[in-house]
């Protein structure tokens, strides 16, 4: 592995760490983006060079979504406004919650999934993003209500090989799938309950609070979804929905991330329950599954054995494509832990941070 | 009909670290449409995509505030001191 690019997004800012030495020690660079939320942030590696994106929240004065294609160093605003509800929409973007580049087939197109639930689409490779109207237009739409962290959607699921088949997963609106392109959409919940209605309406076609997505690119059928309340998996890409839950000690959590290599490998970090958003038992553990969900087991080796007490948010776990994967989570008390071992074990690589929003990661040739 | 746009600290790199920039229009819609085109970074910091002043952003058009009604048809001109001013309320964490 050449040079590792860790993004560590937090509530005060962007840190950027570099590995050399195939992940063995990260050295971290100053804040950048002070005292401004990065709720989003991602690696495009898919052209020379490679360009990091970032969705700042810059509190007064309104969301930015900007990039940079000198790892970090300068950053780029385009004069017009790269995102933006049309005129006379009603609606203005409040947060950058989701960038996501699209496939290889596609190079040039970037998602971004913002506050209020809405989907844009980048053909210029983030340079302008236009509303996917089909989504926003969606008769649902006025139904959709937004979860604890507001009405975001905050996961887009490009499929791997179909460009028209994308997926995207709203809070609380749940898991919708479109195999047009983005013309029309329809929602991808059956099976999937939203224990928080009453009991004779806990299986909407939509509604449910989805908290993420997650998919091997090998096997695109195969969907896991960390719900509120729930841990599911489909084997159709979002018709059906199954419980994987019996295996963790908790099934409310928000961060669910895929093995890079491994179809039937999964990292959760479970939380007690929505109103005790601690660690279970306050251990600060990754749970991993070796068979898709069927078996949990905690990992623990290289964590804190003291009292744990902070979540680990939706945006904030992810993996590498590095053999063995490495992977890494920030927790909302502002460290940062990584294994290089597929989980195996985990060491402290950043400390003493505002709490972590979003980390992504990427090698960079 | 020129204001005089004063901007806080946080904002001047966004207009040539400039305290104050001089916008055109008789209204402050009008002052900030011309400033769009001028300023465009600078602009949409004051207000979102639809025109609206962002919900954490203070204006003051001398010395009066124009949060209630409809702020953009304020009548701006010669001699107007149009101030800027992050609320307190958007300080959040």
């Amino acid at each position: 592995m050449g040079l590792a690019i860790l993004l560590i997004g937090t509530r005060k800012g962007l840190m950027i760490a570099r590995s050399t030495d195939d992940r063995q020690t990260w050295a971290v660079d100053d804040f950048q983006f002070l005292n401004q939320e990065v709720y989003s942030v991602a690696l495009d590696t898919r052209q020379d060079p490679p360009r990091i994106f970032a969705g700042v929240g810059t509190g007064h004065w309104g969301p930015l979504l900007t990039y940079s294609d000198d790892l970090g160093k300068s950053w780029t605003e385009p004069e017009e406004p790269p995102i933006g509800f049309p005129q006379g929409s009603d609606a203005s973007v409040d947060r950058v919650w989701q960038i996501q580049p699209a496939t290889d087939q596609q190079p040039d197109v970037v998602y971004a999934g913002v506050e209020p639930h809405a989907l844009f689409r980048s053909d210029d490779r983030g340079q302008s993003f236009a509303l996917v109207e089909g989504l926003w237009e969606h008769p649902d739409r006025p139904k959709w209500t937004p979860g604890g962290g507001g009405a975001c959607l905050h996961t887009v699921l490009p499929h791997p090989t179909n460009p028209d088949d994308v997926l995207v997963a709203m809070s609380a609106a749940g898991v919708y799938r479109t195999r047009d392109g983005g013309a029309t959409w329809h929602p991808a919940n059956r099976g999937i309950q939203a224990a928080f209605l009453p009991e004779d309406q806990r299986f909407p076609e939509f509604g449910q609070c989805v908290h993420k997505v997650a998919f091997h690119p090998d096997k695109p059928q195969r969907l896991f979804a960390q719900n509120h309340f729930g841990v599911y998996r489909s084997e159709d890409r979002g018709d059906s929905w199954t419980p994987i839950e019996s295996g963790l000690p908790s099934n409310f959590g928000f961060a669910l991330v895929a093995h890079p290599h491994r179809p039937e490998t999964l990292y959760s970090f479970p939380l007690q329950a929505d109103a005790e958003r601690f660690p279970p038992e306050a251990k600060l553990r990754v749970y991993r599954t070796e068979d898709a969900g069927a078996n949990w087991e905690p990992i623990s080796k290289g964590l804190p054995a003291d009292p744990y007490y902070a979540a680990v948010l939706r945006d904030a776990m992810v993996a590498d494509r590095g053999d063995p994967a490495g992977v890494y989570f920030g927790t909302r008390l502002g460290e940062v832990y990584a294994s290089r071992d597929d989980g195996d074990s985990w060491s402290l690589i950043a400390s003493h941070l505002p709490d972590i929003l979003s980390v992504r990661v990427a090698e960079i040739a | 009909m020129t204001s005089r746009l004063l901007l806080p600290a946080a904002l001047r790199r966004y207009a040539g670290e400039e305290a104050e920039v001089e916008i055109r229009g008789g209204t402050l819609g009008e002052a900030l449409d011309d400033l769009a085109v001028r300023l465009p970074q600078l602009e949409r910091r004051l207000r979102d995509e639809q025109g609206q002043l962002r919900p954490h952003v203070l204006m003051f058009v001398n010395g009066v505030s124009v949060r209630s009604g409809s702020p953009m048809e304020t009548p701006v001109g010669d001699g107007c001191e149009v101030f800027v001013a992050p609320a307190v309320s958007g300080g959040r964490s």
